[in-house]
């Protein structure tokens, strides 16, 4: 099934050959990245990048349609006692809760991003990998955030890993396809490297550090590995593919970082929401502390914003 | 490779300007000799000032050193030996152990202060400059009273009077290495700064004498070349340390032939880094720009020649201009500057000189886009690519961001062209293959290499050049040798 | 002194040189009334023995005035071509294990003891007594046998594992310097020139060696040692002639690396030091030295001849 999948969709055979990666360089760049300092005018406008590249992010067991709907309220509204505030970029939920979010966002630019193919664990067939997929599409889903079979990966099975993702990305059609290589699995740098490659091969439209699920979620090492094999697509082939570090960015200082790191590796292009994305949750409220503090100078409480 | 993919690091987001405060800092308007445990005024009265090379602003006057200067510094070292050399080991230590703490206390400051005077990034003098030279300190202080185990069946004592002589480059970082181990062993020390940099090793004067170190132990004299020679030349000093130019170093031994003065000299180079195919690409090209652009490539050990292998030659070059792009060139001050001032105008003359000499020899020279203030000395990071052994800008040392770019076909033309040089201070291997780095590594005939890195120090490694590149090693139990007689 | 009124005897019947066969030690045999087949010295270079390419020749006596044979006056060129010869032999001399080098070594003693008589002789011909000749030639066996031990461990007393502050291991490690040149000693002619190639040898460094001018014959019958005991061609060259024409090329080459000067004559130190400037010699005067003593042999002349090399590599995965 998948091998007909990919005859039908791929001509070249995957790759064969990946960059190595060192670990304790790609350390010393990121710190080296990290001590950037961001002041002032740099700062907000940065703060403020940063808010539009949100996927506000709700994937829990408990999640109700209350829930989703105080969610994407949030999203519209992230803090209105402060005008000019963009909005985040989208709303990602598990592909249930599309139809709610998508009903509740009418009129809004906000997409709505749906998890699938039994996230977060991915241990399923591709044909119920497929239904859901396209079940969430039907629901209106603007984007699909995918997760790779980490177990056939280590396993060595890239042909596997490979047609999975070429089938998701054509079930998807126009819809935008993010892959998450669940890096907290995968453990070695280069492996990221690897499943990068292999994920951008495949189709994706962006790649994605993590499913939030398993520690570590999205480090900037993990990150700028993932950067520089979307740098290098670039270089060969012209296309542009997106990042989305996920989980455990909740800090506004980590922002900042993350865009210092994009920034100075894949330059202005990469510079906006439509290549680069940070799934989390809690981010947005301390993003909006920090606009407050640099607007009025005064350090803020989290009492006065909403934690929806 | 099409070259229509291009990466725009001229981005919308720019960062603000972020300079390190400096009100903490407090500079006096004139310096004299540290000359047994006091500051004193030099002999003939002779002052010359120190700039800022960022703006070309005064910091200070210095003591210009003559030869009574220096002669009244060797009689304080020389008395001061009596005492501490017969100090014991273990209060020697604590000596060495408050001088290093006291550094770190004052860290911030002698950080601004190297970045003021010597144009380097307050980034490397915070990061690299400071807490490296308190870890000298740190280091050796151990030392001192575990000298029994350094070297098996001898026994270790100090020699005497040391006399120290250090370049502008790493001004404090150097005077660590110097006086360090040189103290810890038991022997005195007369220390000349280079005269572009002389304020941060004053300022560990001042560390010094609130230390309580004994007076005479280390005497500090200021000056230019002159005042060198006069310690060179010096009947009562017994061992000579210099770090500096090859030429210097060769006058230096031919001015102690036919004493007993012993010597170490750490000289210049022209280190190769050599990627490989299967290197770590992405890596490699950040260890290539830490190897030419640290401290304004004011560094002995930089890695000025680059040997990439062909078949990855196009894709480094391009990440590596790429990544130049993203260099920030400006005031030292800035904690987001890259690359910093060129430390004098002499240098920037000499820069320039070599940058004209690699264009006239058919060199294709590369800057990136980056402004550069209009004060001050400055240089942006420059590759010269299509160079050959026989093109000047290559066997030369130039002692600035200027990166000669070569490309091999094998590992034994790698090998054979890096060694093709008088110097051997050190040499960067990359690849991700372990058995072609242990072979590499031992061909290559330099003090240093560095394998997946560049550009890395520590106090407990020992470092040092092969060939025209020096004598002796610095740092580590290998770094003790020169301050110690073994019987 | 016996022996000595032997050799100055038969002069009287062989006239000009003498017989200088080991054999010529056994009393016996000097009744024999056939003629001898005479050895001509030549000099070293890179296993081969050639008369010095400039065709010179000096006489040697021994303490009483006596012509004993006609040693090679080397030249400016020879000292090159051994230079050349030397340079060849660093890169696969080096190359070899310490093992190996140690195995090379304790065979040149092995091969020494069986040819111990000869070495006396000739020491014992230039005027050294039969007690200090026996000694010295026993000393020098037994210090071949010595350095041969270290040859696989003065690495591991001089190499250190760097403890740095970051995520790298790194270690120091002892290589050797290159081409190295050696003026031995005048006196302990056959001790003083073993005690200083050895130690440079076996480190993986090739030589030079400039022979006693007044007592050159065990330096020459040595590197008959050297060619039969497995040491490479251009390891070891060794030159009979003039310090005084010699020296300045030893200081002054670009291609020697380092240079050992054993004998005590300030003005020619002091013009060793300038001009091994020119490519930064390293400089080892061992003057003043008793080459008998057990002192003078210690790992540390080994690392004489020996660079640091440190090697940093990230820890990672």
């Amino acid at each position: 099934m998948a091998v007909k999948t990919r005859k039908t969709r791929q001509s070249k055979p995957i790759p064969s050959h990946f960059p190595n990666i060192d670990q304790v360089g790609i350390e010393e760049r990121v710190a080296r990245l990290n001590s950037r300092s961001i002041k002032k005018d740099s700062k907000v406008k940065a703060l403020k990048l940063a808010l539009s590249m949100i996927d506000l992010t709700t994937l829990e067991g408990k999640d109700t349609e209350g829930k989703v709907r105080q969610l994407c309220y949030k999203a519209l509204h992230l803090h209105d006692s402060l005008p000019k505030l963009p909005h985040v970029a989208a709303v990602c939920v598990y592909n249930s809760m599309v139809g709610i979010a998508k009903e509740t966002l009418a009129g809004s630019d906000i997409k709505v991003a749906s998890v699938a193919t039994a996230f977060p664990s991915g241990m399923s067939t591709l044909k119920v990998k497929l239904q859901e997929t396209k079940f969430a599409i039907g629901q209106g889903a603007d984007e699909v955030d995918m997760v790779i079979s980490r177990g056939k990966f280590l396993a060595g099975e890239y042909n596997y890993v490979t047609d999975e993702i070429a089938a998701i990305k054509e079930a998807c059609g126009k819809v935008h396809l993010k892959v998450i290589l669940e890096t907290g699995e995968l453990n070695t740098l280069d492996n990221v490297r690897k499943a990068s490659d292999l994920a951008i091969f495949a189709g994706a439209d962006f790649i994605k550090t993590s499913t939030g699920k398993i520690q570590p979620a999205a480090t900037m090492p993990v990150t700028l590995v993932m950067l520089e094999a979307i740098r290098d697509h670039y270089y060969l082939t012209g296309k542009k593919i997106g990042m989305k570090p996920a989980g455990g960015i909740s800090k506004a200082k980590q922002a900042i970082q993350y865009l210092v790191m994009v920034k100075e590796t894949l330059g202005n292009a990469w510079l906006n929401n439509n290549l680069f994305r940070f799934g989390a949750s809690s981010l947005a409220n301390d993003i909006i502390m920090q606009i407050i503090k640099q607007e009025t100078g005064r350090y803020h409480s989290k009492d006065y914003i909403s934690i929806d | 490779m099409p070259k229509v993919n291009t990466l725009n690091f001229n981005t919308d987001w720019q960062y603000a300007e972020a300079p390190e405060s400096s009100d903490h800092v407090q500079l006096e308007s004139r310096y004299g000799h540290f000359i047994n445990g006091k500051f004193v005024a030099p002999a003939n009265g002779r002052y010359f000032k120190t700039i800022n090379p960022a703006n070309e602003a005064k910091l200070a006057d210095i003591a210009s050193g003559s030869a009574a200067d220096v002669d009244k510094a060797v009689r304080a070292a020389k008395k001061g030996y009596k005492t501490w050399s017969r100090t014991p080991a273990k209060e020697r230590a604590k000596y060495v152990y408050r001088i290093a703490r006291m550094l770190q206390e004052r860290s911030r400051e002698f950080a601004v202060i190297e970045s003021m005077d010597g144009g380097k990034p307050i980034r490397e003098s915070k990061n690299i400059d400071i807490p490296l030279a308190a870890a000298h300190f740190f280091y050796y202080a151990g030392w001192a009273d575990k000298l029994d185990y350094a070297f098996p069946n001898r026994r270790a004592s100090s020699i005497g009077v040391a006399g120290q002589i250090i370049p502008w480059n790493f001004p404090l970082l150097m005077a660590a290495w110097k006086i360090a181990p040189a103290i810890a062993t038991g022997n005195t020390v007369v220390l000349k700064p280079a005269e572009t940099t002389p304020l941060t090793a004053l300022m560990l004067a001042k560390v010094i004498q609130e230390s309580g170190l004994p007076d005479g132990v280390v005497n500090i004299i200021t000056g230019a070349g002159k005042t060198g020679s006069a310690i060179v030349n010096h009947p009562g000093i017994q061992k000579i340390a210099f770090t500096g130019s090859t030429e210097v170093g060769k006058i230096i031994q031919k001015a102690i032939a036919g004493t007993n003065k012993r010597y170490t000299l750490e000289l210049g180079g022209k280190a190769a880094n050599i990627i490989f195919e299967d290197a770590a690409i992405d890596q490699a090209v950040e260890g290539i720009i830490n190897g030419i652009f640290f401290n304004q490539g004011h560094v002995c050990c930089a890695g000025s020649r680059l040997f990439i292998q062909e078949s990855v030659a196009d894709l480094v070059i391009r990440k590596l201009k790429d990544r130049m792009e993203t260099l920030i060139v400006g005031d030292p001050l800035d904690k987001n500057t890259d690359i910093g001032a060129i430390n004098s105008k002499d240098q920037l003359d000499k820069i320039k000189y070599y940058l004209k000499i690699g264009v006239n020899e058919g060199a294709e020279m590369y800057q990136p886009s980056c402004r550069i203030p209009q004060k001050g000395y400055w240089c942006r990071p420059t590759l010269f690519l299509n160079c050959a052994q026989s093109h000047r800008i290559v066997q030369e040392e130039i002692f600035g961001p200027v990166l000669a770019v070569q490309t091999f076909r094998t590992v034994d033309e790698g090998i054979e062209k890096a060694n093709n040089t008088p110097y051997g201070l050190s040499g960067g291997v990359w690849t991700d293959k372990g058995s072609k780095i242990f072979k590499v590594s031992s061909k290559l005939r330099a003090g240093v290499i560095w394998a997946n890195t560049y550009n890395k120090f520590d106090p407990s490694s020992p470092f040092g050049g092969y060939k025209e590149s020096g004598m002796g090693r610095e740092g580590g139990l290998h770094g003790l040798m020169p301050y110690l007689e073994l019987n | 002194m016996k022996t000595k009124t032997k050799i100055a005897s038969r002069k009287s019947q062989i006239p000009r040189v003498l017989v200088n066969l080991p054999e010529a030690s056994d009393e016996r045999l000097d009744l024999d009334k056939r003629i001898k087949v005479l050895k001509t010295y030549k000099i070293y270079i890179d296993g081969k023995f050639p008369r010095s390419e400039s065709g010179r020749y000096y006489k040697l006596k021994d303490s009483k005035g006596n012509h004993i044979t006609n040693m090679s006056r080397a030249s400016r060129k020879d000292f090159r071509n051994a230079v050349v010869a030397a340079r060849n032999a660093v890169s696969s001399w080096s190359d070899r294990t310490g093992f190996n080098r140690g195995q090379i070594i304790y065979r040149i003693a092995e091969m020494l003891e069986t040819r111990k008589a000869q070495f006396i002789w000739e020491l014992v011909s230039q005027g050294i007594s039969r007690e200090n000749s026996v000694n010295e030639v026993n000393t020098a066996i037994d210090r071949l046998v010595y350095y041969a031990g270290w040859a696989d461990k003065y690495q591991q007393i001089f190499s250190s594992v760097n403890p740095v502050n970051a995520s790298y291991f790194n270690f120091s490690v002892p290589e050797p310097t290159g081409v190295v040149g050696i003026i031995a000693p005048e006196e302990f002619s056959f001790i003083g020139l073993i005690s200083n190639i050895i130690p440079a040898i076996l480190g993986g460094n090739t030589c030079v060696v400039l022979a006693s001018e007044s007592m050159p014959l065990t330096a020459i019958s040595f590197a008959e040692v050297l060619q039969s005991s497995d040491v490479p061609a251009g390891v070891v060259n060794i030159l009979t002639g003039f310090e005084k024409e010699l020296v300045s090329h030893f200081s002054g080459h670009m291609d020697v690396n380092a240079i050992i000067y054993t004998r005590n004559d300030p003005a020619q130190i002091k013009a060793i030091q300038i001009s091994a400037t020119s490519n930064l010699k390293r400089i080892h005067i061992r003057k003043d030295q008793n080459w008998m003593s057990p002192e003078s042999q210690n790992p540390y002349i080994i690392l004489d001849n020996q660079e640091i090399k440190t090697i940093w590599h990230p820890i990672g995965f």
